[in-house]
């Protein structure tokens, strides 16, 4: 429990003590809100969908939650061959542990990351018309946590296979980018081509976005409670895996 | 304290450590001198539960690395190679994480904190954080954190690499006298010769992953017919310059170079 909590702990402190790497990640979902936002608001406008800052918002805020965590478990290469994780991996206490403990801390970070995209939203137009605004928002935080848990732990896994940056790369281009833009963050995912539909079904980010949206702007596809259910048992999955492959890492 | 028998490491076709015996008794200073590439840190992960041997059998306090992991874990401390200090944390955080992690109970642990902190000369930036250090107090902050949970025994793996001579010449003083004082059994690797005759009982010279050598310094120079331990080593290992090719840690500790990110 000790060890979970100060894993945990950890990550927390090192976040909001590094002011400069917050605030830069906030320059691509920003970039994204404005560019889309106003750039493709017109021609949703026209196509009959409504207000495009609205239907985006909730999309970027995945997004920045999706790029926090993957970007935290792949640290995770740098942290046990320079960082404090190598510390961890000789003391005696079970991995298991450790691993959980740092995925929990991450996906923290990475939710806070989320909100504060959220809270930044409303500054490029983006505006909450429901009648329990409190209500929802919890509900967009337990869906940011959520799609949090399940790539902190897939970023884990990927980098407890890796053994320097070589990967990286890879893993940007074949998992987060497509991740993201398969996921319908910034289209909608009715009237898509059957190819598409499949593929976005596929995505676990969709069950996150269009929770985050029937949270926010009350558009979903799915039940909120289906994508809840999605999402929880994808994280058990990749937590089970992730900690597999983390317990088998020899520095 | 430590017992080795026969230990072989490969990677893939590759035998890092090949066929090594030794031991280390209670309470005393071990060295294992070797050029770069020689299986140091190899030897190292072995023992300290990080790597699995290929063959061969290793004792640790009584206890075996592959089997009895946690009771191996409890038993030692460990400065690496490579810095293992989270840079956002303060040097009191660092000690204090430690101490969670090995269940160093809370009664009387600040004062143990202040007692080891003092020791290496950094209470007074106790609260600074770890990226604002140099080289040289990371080092000592991470070996007075090795002896937080009074292990039985400290590896310390090229403690002083990058250090200049009088900060070396400092964290010897204090890994000795915790040595007496709390009787822990010390393992070292090094390529400074001197180093290993000053702080060292014994040496083991190890090249190419086997050893060549072990002895007392006198003992190595009489072996050697040499008047230093620097010949006694050039003797043993030969001049050529050791080539090897970059492990994943290499590249990524060049890769920190570059980006300006030392220790
Ligand atoms: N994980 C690894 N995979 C492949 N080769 C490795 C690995 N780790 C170390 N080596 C190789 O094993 C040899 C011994 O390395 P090491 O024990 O780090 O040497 P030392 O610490 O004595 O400088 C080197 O040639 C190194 O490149
Ligand atoms: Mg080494």
């Amino acid at each position: 429990m000790s060890t979970i909590y100060i894993m945990w702990l950890r990550q927390v402190k090192r976040y909001l003590r590094s002011r400069s790497r917050i605030i830069g990640a906030l320059g691509q979902p920003i970039l994204y809100l404005l560019a889309l936002g106003y750039g493709l608001g017109q021609v949703f406008q026209r196509a009959g969908q409504g207000n495009y800052i609205e239907f985006l918002a909730p999309g970027i805020i995945g997004m920045s939650v999706l790029f926090t965590s993957m970007f935290n478990g792949v640290e995770m290469i740098w942290d046990r061959q320079f960082g404090f994780l190598k510390e961890t991996m000789v003391a005696p206490v079970s991995r298991f542990n450790i691993m959980f403990g740092r995925v929990l801390g991450g996906a923290t970070v990475a939710t806070m990351q989320g909100l504060i995209v959220f809270v930044l939203s409303f500054a490029a137009g983006f505006r909450l018309h429901l009648t329990h605004p409190l209500v929802y928002t919890a509900l967009a935080v337990i869906f940011m946590f959520l799609i949090a848990l399940f790539f902190t732990a897939l970023g884990t896994g990927i980098a407890s296979m890796l053994t320097d940056f070589q990967g990286f790369q890879l893993i940007m281009s074949f998992v987060v980018m497509p991740t993201y833009f398969l996921s319908g963050a910034i289209f909608p995912l009715v009237g898509l081509p059957t190819v598409m539909k499949y593929i976005t079904r596929i995505d676990p980010l969709t069950y996150g976005v269009d929770g985050l949206r029937g949270s926010l702007i009350a558009s979903n596809t799915f039940a909120l409670g289906f994508d809840i259910a999605v999402l929880a048992i994808l994280s058990l999955i990749m937590l089970s895996i992730g900690s597999y492959l983390f317990s088998k890492i020899e520095i | 304290m430590i017992t080795v028998t026969n230990l072989t490491k490969k990677f893939g076709g590759f035998t890092a450590v090949d066929d090594v015996s030794f031991d280390v008794q209670k309470g005393e200073i071990f060295a294992f001198l070797g050029p770069n590439g020689a299986g140091k840190s190899t030897t190292i992960k072995m023992l300290t539960t990080l790597l699995h041997p290929t063959s061969g059998k290793i004792d640790i306090n009584g206890f075996d690395p592959v089997i009895h992991t946690h009771e191996v874990r409890q038993s030692f401390g460990i400065v690496f190679q490579d810095p293992s200090l989270d840079d956002e944390l303060t040097a009191y955080e660092n000690m204090y994480f430690h101490a969670v992690l090995y269940k160093v109970g809370t009664d009387g642990l600040r004062e143990r904190i202040r007692q080891l902190l003092e020791f290496v000369e950094l209470w007074d930036k106790k609260d600074v954080l770890v990226k604002n250090f140099s080289g040289g107090m990371k080092r000592r902050l991470e070996i007075a954190r090795s002896f937080l949970h009074h292990p039985k025994i400290i590896f310390l793996d090229e403690p002083t690499i990058g250090l200049d001579p009088q900060t070396r010449n400092h964290m010897w003083n204090y890994i000795k006298d915790l040595n007496r004082e709390e009787e822990t059994t010390v393992f070292f690797t090094t390529h400074y010769m001197e180093e290993a005759e000053r702080v060292a009982g014994r040496i083991a010279v190890i090249d190419h992953g086997k050893i060549v050598a072990r002895g007392t310094a006198a003992e190595l120079k009489r072996q050697t017919g040499t008047a230093n331990l620097e010949d006694a080593f050039l003797q043993l290992t030969g001049r050529t310059i050791r080539e090897e090719e970059a492990s994943g840690a290499d590249r990524m500790r060049s890769f920190a170079q570059r980006r300006g990110i030392r220790r």
